[in-house]
């Protein structure tokens, strides 16, 4: 197990260079909407340059994780936790480290694409930014914006036009255009709450294809209700299941090959294998 | 059944297929009520057409008699025979304005504050605020703006005259180096007019926009919040630009609301028919304040006259509103938003 202590300083680093990520743990994480509890006590390791996937039926709690892994969880005003995350060692839930600076470290990238459509597909890769109020010169941007392109597999097909309008492009090439604008913040880790589950087979591959060549540069937890999906992309797999009314746990983590090949749990067992979920 | 004769009919001569005609299969039920609704729809286009047939035909004999002098000409006296609009619609539109520049920024804060900031329980309490604002009596706005304001607002106008003369809307006639102020010249202005008209228009324009601000999509303000955005990043890159419909039409149509107000100004306004630009200086005149001061001792040729400047003003906030209405429904946020 890798140490996840000892990581540069959340407040002081600055634009630091996409190199392979943060370690992510989650540590008892439980989570309330208003009185009721979705979350019980959910621990879970999420190495560098490594993809997470996080699998399970519907309702079990995954993508509340996954948002609390960011802490857009408490943009619901019903909304509670308990429990810590800690980004190379340090909580990002702790008074020191503000809100925006966490957010920045770890992107989100959404279920149904989100890019600004008022914005040409250039503003959208620059937005963060201009949003975290950071600065740079006409080359510096040219640059950034070409690759976070080139990474998000969507130079090739903007690249003649990246003043027209994001909400212009298809469906697929709005996600990755969503990608692509993560990436321009620099962050350490990428969420990815099912980025798929909006589109059809042929985007879905390129996207695959994506989150194979970011592996190396930040660390990646995918939701998906896909089970081949989470085997195809992820090298880690937690399964999450909700019991008819209680809240939702991990009941099995580690390799995806073990998850698919030789799951300890029974309910693993027949999730994976198509049985139930 | 029929299909796949029709298939197997094939080699037969080429039938030209053409739409076939489908019921809408609506119920008595649904018919009854779509009449109806048609019917009440109808009576409120035939009652504004009928507002517009009216004014413009009692308008016919003033603009034969005037023809385009009535729109030219300054003074206000029909005991002399000389009539013209010139300067009441030039009061008009400078009160409007007036009252919209200062409503505008506070329409916009106070429905930003109550979409994004205000929490919940704050939230309905302050609309239901805004909304009292909007069933104040426009006279009791008028008694606010003559008893309260003016005594202040004075003041104000007195300072920007003394100290920013050189800008020449700040302009008063009036001896800066008088031993005691000339309070007359500053009291009875465009300005102090607006103010109450602008309290007046602010609920309407600050209800549209609240109602657009709400709708801007979540999808997109959680994708500022990702990115590291604060509240108000998120709000200047998606609310503002998914609300500009709303708050160009909002505005615009509190805009065809001040130029059609009449009590307050009337209240508050001394009468003066000059061709100037001068809101803080004493005296001015909107068509709907000559409309209301003149209608009761008007000779018939004198009202067919007062119609015809409402004819103006009807046409001139009719233009208004459609412009308004353009810019809502050109928006994004005015149609239904798909993402």
């Amino acid at each position: 197990m890798t140490s996840v202590l000892g990581g540069a300083s959340l407040a002081t680093q600055e634009v630091p260079s996409m190199g392979g990520g943060a370690a992510l743990e989650a540590l008892d994480l439980s989570a309330w909407f208003g009185t009721n509890k979705v979350l019980d006590r959910v621990s879970l390791q999420m190495h560098p340059a490594t993809v997470t996937a996080l699998i399970g039926p519907s309702g079990c709690g995954k993508s509340t994780f996954l948002r609390i892994l960011n802490r857009m969880h408490e943009s619901n005003p019903a909304a509670s936790l308990a429990g810590e995350v800690l980004l190379d060692g340090q909580d990002i839930y702790s008074p020191a480290l503000k809100i925006t600076r966490v957010r920045q470290r770890i992107g989100m990238v959404f279920q149904k694409p989100n890019p600004f459509p008022t914005l040409s597909i250039k503003d959208n890769v620059t937005a963060g930014l201009m949003l975290t109020g950071r600065r740079m010169n006409g080359p510096e941007k040219a640059d950034l914006i070409e690759e976070c392109l080139l990474h998000a597999s969507l130079w090739d097909e903007v690249k003649d036009r990246l003043d027209d309008l994001g909400g212009a492009l298809s469906g697929g090439q709005q996600q990755r255009l969503c990608i692509a604008r993560s990436l321009a913040v620099r962050p350490d880790v990428l969420l990815m709450d099912e980025p798929c589950s909006a589109l059809d087979p042929t985007s879905t591959r390129r996207i695959e294809e994506t989150i194979h060549e970011l592996r190396d540069l930040v660390t990646i937890v995918i939701v998906t209700h896909n089970m081949q999906q989470a085997a195809r992309v992820s090298q880690q797999c937690a399964f999450f299941l909700a019991a008819q009314g209680t809240p939702g746990v991990i009941v099995e983590s580690g390799t995806t090959e073990q998850i698919f090949g030789s799951p300890l749990d029974e309910r693993t067992s027949d999730y994976v294998n198509g049985r139930f979920g | 059944m029929t299909s796949t004769t029709a298939l197997d009919d094939k080699p037969g001569a080429p039938v030209e297929d053409r739409p076939r005609v489908i019921s809408p299969g609506l119920t008595s039920g649904d018919l009854f009520f779509r009449r109806g609704v048609a019917v009440v729809g109808a009576t409120v286009l035939i009652i504004t057409g009928a507002i517009g047939v009216f004014l413009g035909y009692q308008s016919i004999p003033t603009l034969q008699r005037y023809g385009w002098n009535f729109f030219v000409e300054n003074q206000w006296q029909p005991e002399n025979d000389i009539i013209g609009i010139s300067a009441v619609l030039l009061g008009t539109v400078q009160v409007a304005v007036l009252a919209l520049l200062m409503a505008f920024p506070l329409a916009l804060s106070t429905a930003l504050y109550i979409t994004e900031y205000a929490p919940a329980r704050l939230r309905s309490a302050l609309v239901s605020l805004i909304d009292l604002m909007a069933a104040i009596p426009s006279i009791v706005w008028g008694l606010w703006g003559f008893f309260l304001i003016q005594p202040h607002a004075i003041g104000v106008a007195r300072w920007l005259a003394t100290h920013m003369s050189w800008v020449p809307i700040f302009h008063v006639d009036t001896d800066p180096n008088a031993a005691v102020w000339a309070q007359t010249r500053f009291t009875a202005s465009v300005f102090v007019a607006s103010i109450p008209v602008a309290m007046m228009i602010l609920p309407m324009a600050c209800a549209v926009m609240r109602g657009v601000f709400a709708q801007a999509p979540l999808s997109e303000r959680e994708a500022a919040l990702a990115l590291g955005g604060t509240r108000w990043g998120a709000i200047r890159t998606v609310v503002i630009p998914f609300g500009r419909g709303g708050i160009i039409g909002g505005t615009m149509l509190a805009m065809g609301r001040a130029l059609g107000e009449t009590i307050a100004v009337l209240l508050i306004i001394s009468p003066a028919f000059d061709l100037k630009v001068r809101p803080l200086e004493v005296g001015t005149e909107t068509v709907s304040a000559l409309i209301a001061g003149r209608f009761g001792e008007a000779t018939s040729s004198q009202l067919s006259a007062l119609l015809t400047a409402g004819f103006v003003l009807f046409l001139l906030t009719l233009l208004t509103n459609t412009v308004a209405a353009v810019f809502v429904t050109r928006s994004r946020s005015g149609s239904a938003t798909e993402l």
